[in-house]
């Protein structure tokens, strides 16, 4: 087995373009932030009834691929698998720009993004989004000291896996949070569901390993870096799992509605009749993020090639992103229902399907935070010693 | 929908000797150096002022509401500022007029829906920052100065009982503070009720003469309101949710 030697990645010029690339979307978001700041809410396509819009897909994505991103490393540290040993300070890194990025949408998408002092010392403990800004902080912190952790000259290998293994149980009582964000909404009945947070613990192991495994690609490439075709396979096999999983809690989900009267309407709306959320149900999620994916990686001889498990990661992330969207605006967009038994009609256009239709102020504000991360990312990998010199398979052990 | 006649105070309403010395206490040192005061319990000036010793509430009779009249929607955006621009989905309503249509024989009916005031308001519960707020009489209302306007609370509230300012405002009442980028909902005219009034909706409508919406202090079994409750069946929107809203409909 190779000695694995971490070295920052040099300013190539590919290095710099992409930077600039990243740059320009960040500025472009940023403009985009200034823009709705300045003339209200009213520019984007958000609503009285769609709340929450396109930004906040994106960064719900990010947070949840956040957590996921940190699998890599938690296989290493906690789980013992010295494939992965290498990559855990990549890892780690991406779990923490990935949450970065997905925090910034959040608060540059609110209606007083200047008030932030005002969230992030006014708490109401009983709200779960309250919590959340607290698990994102601890994550952030407990990352950042797994991260030293395995960084610093002389630590021992226990007190790393002790890190890792809180970091580990953190990520979980994370996602668990985010999944409950509307878990917890019990008024909606696209939502009120406990199941939530186990899914989104699914959804998050699976698209934050898809993500981690386009940057690590990606990275190795802008530096010139060898990635083993057997790590790379390991990873397309992992990320299979993982996305059987996802695919496991949303059935659980819905047969359980289905099973009941009361969540009949919302389930025919979701797998029927509901046009764009429906295609993007069984088109974008089950089709792109889950069954393709699944069976590529199976293929007998396509599957063993790192081709198969780059492409699985990209059809898992657009999977997810269409995931996200059918939960977060098709559950706003289903209406409530205040009168049962009754037609209902008002100024409010109560008991209609919710129109929303993004537009772009909120479309760059959501790439922007995906730029940060990635841009984040990159920073990490050029002033930090987190990525291998290779990641060729001679550092596979015999028990991998 | 299940009838709820409320015979029976709510929970957590009762008038307690704390309550009571709470209440004292407020009032007389609201009067005496309000802004002493108001740093030295805490609260805020809408809280301070509330009695905990009342649950303010209305009783609304969709059998006396006509379907063609929106004097309470009017007079609310009279009273609050707020105006229909004609973009229903991102104008701020808080008060609007629902027609009903009994799905099996026909029925019409109509009614207004607000924020329904509710004892365990989910807006309050989910509120990142507290902005959200229930005061000790019942009234739900927003802190203009601590709510960032993530609007978690639009997502929890089981009524679409509260809106988001999409575009800047101007021309405000001085009573009634709103604010590009916060979320704002029907304050049950806390400012009218605080001085001994009652909301502008309630006088609008007993304008019209149908007197289909009553307002008072659920408390009080000798009020108007406490009484009506007493006597017919009535019933609350969402009662599968328990949050024993403050609002009440009767012949729905």
């Amino acid at each position: 087995m190779e000695r694995t030697i971490y070295r920052e990645i040099k300013a190539t010029p590919h290095l710099w373009e992409t930077a600039m690339v990243l740059a320009a979307f960040i500025a472009a978001a940023l403009g985009a932030v200034i823009y709705v700041e300045h003339h209200g809410h009213i520019v984007t396509g958000m609503n009285n009834h769609i709340v929450w819009g396109l930004p906040h897909v994106f960064a719900i994505f990010l947070i949840v691929a956040a957590s996921g991103a940190l699998n890599v490393a938690s296989m290493a540290s906690v789980f013992d698998r010295t494939l992965y040993k290498p990559l855990a300070r990549l890892s780690a890194v991406s779990a923490m720009a990935l949450l970065i990025g997905g925090l910034a949408i959040l608060v540059l998408d609110l209606g007083r993004p200047d008030r932030i002092i005002v969230a992030m010392t006014t708490y109401n403990l009983s709200s779960i989004f309250a919590w959340n800004l607290l698990l994102y902080i601890g994550f952030l912190v407990i990352i950042g000291a797994y991260l030293f952790t395995q960084m610093a000259i002389g630590i021992p290998y226990d007190t790393v896996r002790r890190i890792g293994t809180l970091a580990f149980l953190w990520r979980l009582a994370l996602t668990t949070g985010t999944g409950s964000i509307f878990g917890w909404l019990v008024a909606r009945p696209g939502y009120d569901a406990a199941i939530m947070a186990p899914l989104f613990i699914a959804m998050s192991f699976s698209f934050g390993l898809a993500v981690f495994i386009l940057v690590t690609t990606a990275l190795c490439r802008l530096s010139g870096r060898q990635v083993g075709p057997l790590l790379m396979t390991k990873m397309g096999r992992l990320l299979m799992i993982f996305a059987a999983a996802v695919l496991y809690f949303t059935a659980v989900r819905h047969l359980t509605n289905l099973y009941t009267a009361e969540h009949a309407g919302f389930e025919d709306f979701t797998l029927f009749s509901g046009g764009i959320y429906t295609w993007l149900f069984w088109v974008g999620q089950i089709s792109i993020g889950g069954i393709i994916p699944i069976l590529m990686v199976l293929h007998p001889t396509f599957g063993k090639t790192p081709n198969a498990t780059i492409l699985a990661a990209v059809l898992v992330v657009l999977g997810g992103f269409a995931q996200i969207y059918v939960i977060v605006i098709g559950g706003q967009a289903y209406p409530m229902e205040l009168f049962p038994g009754f037609e209902v009609t008002s100024s409010f256009l109560d008991g209609e399907i919710a129109h929303y239709r993004p537009r772009w102020p909120e479309l760059l504000l959501g790439l922007g935070g995906v730029a940060t991360a990635l841009f984040a990312i990159g920073l990490g990998a050029k002033v930090l010693r987190i990525l291998p010199t290779t990641l060729s398979d001679a550092n596979l052990s015999p028990k991998d | 929908m299940t009838g709820n006649n409320s015979t029976t105070r709510p929970k957590g309403a009762e008038f307690s000797r704390r309550d009571f010395l709470r209440s004292g206490a407020a009032v007389a040192t609201a009067t005496l150096a309000p802004g002493v005061t108001l740093i030295a319990f805490g609260g805020s000036q809408a809280q301070a002022r509330a009695d905990a010793g009342k649950r303010w509430g209305l009783l609304i009779d969709a059998g006396r509401c006509d379907p063609d009249c929106s004097a309470c929607v009017t007079a609310c955006s009279d009273e609050n500022g707020w105006k229909d621009t004609g973009h229903p989905e991102t104008d701020a309503q808080w008060i609007r007029k629902v027609t009903l249509k009994n799905k099996f024989t026909g029925h019409v009916s109509s009614a207004p829906v607000m924020c329904q005031h509710c004892e365990e308001p989910p807006c309050v519960d989910v509120c990142p920052t507290g902005a959200s707020f229930k005061r000790v009489d019942g009234i739900v209302l927003v802190d203009k100065h601590t709510c960032i306007g993530c609007r978690y609370c639009m997502m929890a509230c089981p009524f679409s009982a509260r809106s988001f300012i999409h575009e800047p405002v101007n021309n405000q009442k001085t009573h009634a503070p709103r604010g590009q980028g916060t979320v704002e909902s029907c304050t049950l005219c806390v400012h009218r009720v605080d001085n001994g009034g009652t909301p502008a909706c309630v006088e609008a409508c007993a304008a019209t003469g149908n007197e289909a919406i009553i307002f008072g202090d659920l408390n009080d079994p000798t009020s108007d309101i406490a009484k009506r409750l007493a006597e017919y069946p009535t019933s609350s929107l969402r009662p599968d949710l328990a949050l024993n809203p403050g609002v009440r409909y009767s012949n729905l």
